[in-house]
């Protein structure tokens, strides 16, 4: 198994009445309430904890990135990036994922993972997203294009991995002269490419259809089934067999010696959800042009309501399904066994901190983790026979995957379900 | 009135057509054109009233979105080329808002096209002082909420379900239609928002007389966009209609229809 650690990394020291009297915490939300004695407390406080993360054992260390909202103080992935690349050793650098449509040079994106992955010595894993609506309206990208600009920008970042400059490249959405930076990826064909997200099919296919692993980001367990389903079809489509080493769960998870003090303290998951922050308007999270237009009408007409309240289910609610694991470490490991043997993931990502949760509670729940959680879990992965893709040393896309070992695709199936993405619950979560 | 569509580069172009007389074009908002509207119907007394939509626009049933097209001049284009099929000689082109921009793209390439060019709260002129209202930070209500004086005719023209509370006020049609303008809107105007720099210096290139229309109390294009206009135009006149939001077509179509046709300011 592939264990990794993550926080969201959020800006908690702000005035949360101010968000709550607002009635939204992200675009307009201003940043005078913004305190950068506070972010460099708090950033230091996460690199502390990053440090400790890989001393006591973790795979990897996951970093995203999101903009003008406290939920995440990380505004640069790359940056966070590459202080992990100087001050770690061991440890993978998950990025879940790069925003690519919302940059306006993948050129010099394609630059940065470079050095990154040199200065880590080759341990840099590349995720890439399309990146929220609200992404792109806090970096003016233009939403209509998001997915045009995700493929394109992909194509141009494979190519300029893979492929010798000097060449030009006349796309769409972006053209350039002269691709040839001095700066090449240590990892050879190129540094693994992840692809994380919540709910859309079209990427999920899409992961699939590139040999991609998907990471799913806290989906109700129940529904990860079907999220696999829609996975798995591609993948046979595309002329391979999928497992687990395709597969990654992010999960929220505290752990403390106290049950219940972890509890309380895993009650702080919900502050991105809406209780304190992570509120915004439809308009913002999906802007015209970026979301289906096969749902266009109910987008519509939620957009042009009144702004509701978070849509989070209630914090008992998610700890009974499984959504947020909180307690002990025995308690833990125990509730962490029924998710790997409901959604069989390889890429395992520890939420483990978020909002108001003190440093040095933060710096106990990574040590447990560590020293207790982490290794029942890796018995646990070779017991399930969860084999995470480097272990299994898998092509790092189908494009790359050597072609004798593909499996003929015989023809469309005729019988598969178009995709299970329109199941009613699935639907529901959306 | 009735409802015609024309190949033009590929696309199905839709418009309402009524009335008799001289031809006279309207190209319409960026929330599209609500149908044959009273506007419509008032200078159908006095011209042919073409009430195109733009490439792009009118919901399912309108006219057909040109994937290439990224800047409001590609829409003008063709606009420029659906008037050379029609062939219906010089016309008056009235746009409002957006379409007002686009109507004064095509009066820079193609003045020959035009007998006259109305423009009322057009947007394509960056103001020096105020701010042109950004539909992209609201919701497509309070957006079009934005462009009326009276919240009365707002509802009057939108809200198609009544006040039946199990209802959302706004009629399928109309959500539908408003997010597929957007969408299209966001295509070609996302960035710089409503205007051009390259306009300006060309609105002197405009031979036609020129009507620039305002309402007094416009909340989405500042006024002193239309001082820009009469003063970058070379034969421009400023009528600004009091008691009135953004949308003079929607809000005021009788004044409106009266400055157009010379009946009184």
């Amino acid at each position: 198994m592939f264990l990794s650690y993550f926080t969201e990394q959020p800006m908690s020291a702000y005035p949360a009445e101010e968000g709550l009297k607002e009635g939204f915490t992200s675009v307009l939300f201003s940043n005078k309430y913004y305190d950068p004695v506070e972010g460099s407390r708090l950033f230091n406080e996460r690199i502390e904890e990053y440090k400790l993360a890989e001393q006591v054992g973790f795979d990897g260390i996951m970093v995203n990135e999101h903009h003008n909202a406290p939920f995440c103080m990380q505004a640069r992935i790359t940056v966070m990036s590459s202080i992990l690349a100087a001050i770690t050793e061991r440890a993978k650098i998950v990025q879940l994922g790069n925003p690519l449509p919302t940059y306006d040079s993948p050129l010099m994106f394609a630059e940065e993972i470079a050095m990154i992955d040199m200065i880590s010595k080759g341990r840099l894993i590349s995720g890439i997203v399309r990146g929220a609506g609200q992404e792109s309206v806090c970096l003016n990208a233009n939403p209509a294009y998001n997915r045009e600009r995700f493929n394109e920008a992909h194509d141009l970042l494979v190519k300029t991995m893979t492929d010798d400059g000097p060449f030009s490249w006349e796309g769409e959405h972006f053209q350039y002269r002269v691709v040839n930076p001095w700066a090449r990826v240590l990892q050879k064909p190129h540094p693994r490419i992840w692809v994380p997200g919540v709910f859309s099919a079209e990427t999920i296919r899409w992961a699939a259809q590139h040999r991609y692993p998907y990471i799913s980001l806290n989906t109700p367990l129940h529904l990860t089934g079907e999220l696999w389903q829609i996975y798995d079809q591609a993948a046979r489509a595309s002329g391979y067999e999928p497992g687990p080493e395709n597969r990654g769960y992010l999960l929220r998870v505290h752990v403390q010696e106290d049950g219940d003090k972890a509890r309380e303290n895993a009650r702080e998951f919900m502050w991105m959800q809406g209780e304190f922050t992570g509120i915004g308007h439809p308009y913002w999270t999906s802007p015209a042009g970026y979301g289906s237009s096969a749902r266009r009408l109910d987008y519509a007409r939620m957009a042009n309501s009144e702004i509701r309240g978070s849509r989070a289910s209630r914090f008992e609610k998610q700890l009974a399904a499984r959504e947020i694991v909180a307690g002990t470490p025995d308690e833990v490991i125990r509730e962490l066994r029924v998710v790997l043997e409901t959604c069989r993931p390889s890429i395992l990502m520890l939420w483990g901190n978020d909002g108001g949760v003190n440093h040095d509670d933060s710096l106990r729940c990574i040590e447990l983790m560590g020293n207790e959680v982490l290794p029942a879990l890796r018995d646990m992965g070779d017991e399930l026979g969860l084999h995470d893709p480097i272990e299994l040393d898998t092509p790092v896309s189908l494009a790359l995957t050597p072609p004798d070992e593909l499996i003929p695709v015989e023809s469309d199936d005729e019988d598969r379900p178009e995709d299970a993405s329109d199941s009613k619950a699935l639907q529901m979560f959306r | 009135m009735q409802t015609v569509t024309t190949t033009v580069a590929g696309l199905g172009m839709r418009e309402f057509t009524g009335g008799s007389g001289d031809p006279l074009v309207m190209l319409h908002h960026s929330f599209g054109n609500p149908g044959w509207m009273p506007i419509h119907e008032a200078l159908a007394d006095h011209y042919s009233v073409h009430a195109l939509d733009l490439p792009g626009y009118g919901g399912p049933e309108g006219s057909e979105q040109p994937d290439w097209a990224r800047h409001p001049r590609d829409l003008a284009l063709i606009v420029g080329q659906w008037l050379r099929t029609k062939d219906f000689g010089p016309v008056e082109l009235v746009g409002s808002g957006f379409g007002g921009w686009v109507a004064a793209e095509l009066a820079t390439m193609a003045p020959e096209l035009l007998k006259r060019l109305v423009l009322v709260g057009a947007a394509g002129l960056l103001p020096e002082q105020g701010r042109i209202y950004d539909q992209f930070l609201v919701s497509h209500s309070n957006y079009v909420q934005a462009a009326f004086s009276s919240q009365d005719v707002y509802e009057a023209i939108f809200h198609s379900n009544g006040d039946d509370p199990d209802e959302h006020p706004l009629g399928d049609d109309t959500l539908v239609m408003w997010d597929m303008n957007r969408e299209m809107t966001t295509r070609v105007g996302w960035k710089p928002y409503m205007y051009n720099r390259r306009l300006r210096p060309l609105l002197g290139g405009v031979t036609v007389p020129s009507l620039v229309v305002w309402g007094d109390s416009d909340a989405v294009v500042p006024l002193e966009c239309a001082h820009a206009y009469v003063e970058a135009l070379p034969d421009a006149r400023l009528e600004i209609v009091p008691d009135c939001g953004h949308a003079v077509d929607l809000e005021a179509p009788e004044s409106l229809a009266a400055i157009i046709t010379g009946g009184s300011s």
